[in-house]
């Protein structure tokens, strides 16, 4: 299992500081830490983070052409902190 | 996450305490620090700070960047009256994240057919309110008109310093409401923390829409600083 949380936001951001998601091994999720824009990404990131045990800091800003589908369309930047529960 | 600490966490938020979790974000150490431990916290100030403001954050520290989860008790809604409004204010209340009880003595109303799915307790308030833990995370809303209930209900929620306390009642109800909660001797600040007549101005009619406007009253007291409430 790990945890993901909203640790930083600058500008515009869905949910504010401190909001969590929860991820599973089969990467089931409860929770959010955007409108629903990053969620995959960070689901994909929390893998790793069971995978491996070290915590990761991911960072999501202002969607551009190439990277839509892992930026947040309301124009601020997200810093989330993803931790495995050992 | 430690499993230790997860556990130690939910305790306290079940025991309505409050608790700070503090993360060094580059080695990813952690610790719990409950409110009884603050004094004795290396970053006691930080700490403290961020408990009053009752919000999360990353701190600079002399020993580097560390995440601050604040956890304060999640908020309740205590209601005397267990009557039609209160049909739809609980569940409501519920979906808003409010740990909801009902108090009313009158067995009549306080019945499990009527109230399937909310705590109710059919005792008076001298009774039934102590065990609750009232407290400044709690909204209170008197709902009976019956003073023998009401009364004694939104003394302890004063007493208690509740976030939001609100009676129902006309300009008229609330009038005679004030002069007997005067002779009691309560003072004319601690009076006037009571919301009457209860509820945001919407015009509501129904039970359930005069419910909405009492949400939207709590929602906006704890949400909003107090001023910024008081010009909306």
């Amino acid at each position: 299992m790990a945890l993901a949380t909203v640790v930083e936001t600058w500008g515009s951001a869905p949910r504010p500081v401190g909001s969590n998601l929860v991820i599973d091994n089969d990467g089931n999720f409860l929770g959010s830490v955007s409108g629903g824009c990053v969620e995959g990404a960070v689901v994909t990131e929390a893998m790793d983070v069971i995978d491996s045990g070290k915590p990761k800091m991911l960072e999501f800003g202002v969607a551009d052409e190439a990277a839509w589908n892992v930026g947040l369309s309301c124009g601020g930047t997200i810093r989330v902190y993803v931790e495995k529960v050992t | 996450m430690k499993l230790d600490i997860l556990h130690a966490l939910n305790a306290e938020r079940a025991a309505r305490r409050a608790v700070v979790i503090v993360t060094d974000v580059a080695s990813g150490e952690q610790r719990l620090v409950k409110a009884a431990d603050m004094a004795r916290d290396p970053l006691k100030e930080t700490v403290e700070k961020r408990l009053r403001m009752a919000k999360s954050g990353m701190e600079e520290t002399a020993q580097g960047r560390v995440f601050l989860t604040v956890h304060v008790p999640s908020p309740q809604l205590v209601i005397t009256g267990a009557v039609h409004i209160s049909q739809t204010l609980a569940p409501v209340g519920q979906l808003l994240g409010y740990d909801v009880t009902i108090v009313d003595p009158r067995t009549a109303f306080a019945s499990i057919e009527r109230f399937p799915d909310v705590k109710v307790i059919a005792e008076w308030p001298d009774v039934a309110l102590p065990p609750l833990n009232v407290d400044h995370y709690t909204a209170f809303v008197a709902l009976t008109h019956d003073p023998k209930i009401d009364d004694p209900a939104l003394k302890h929620a004063l007493a208690r310093d509740c976030f939001y306390i609100g009676a129902l009642g006309s300009k008229k109800t609330h009038a005679k409401r004030v002069a007997r909660l005067k002779e009691a001797g309560l003072s004319d600040a601690d009076i006037a923390r009571i919301h009457a007549p209860i509820g945001l101005p919407i015009g509501a009619v129904s039970p359930a829409e005069i419910a909405v406007a009492i949400m939207g009253e709590i929602t906006q007291r704890l949400r909003m600083k107090s001023e910024k409430a008081e010009a909306a």
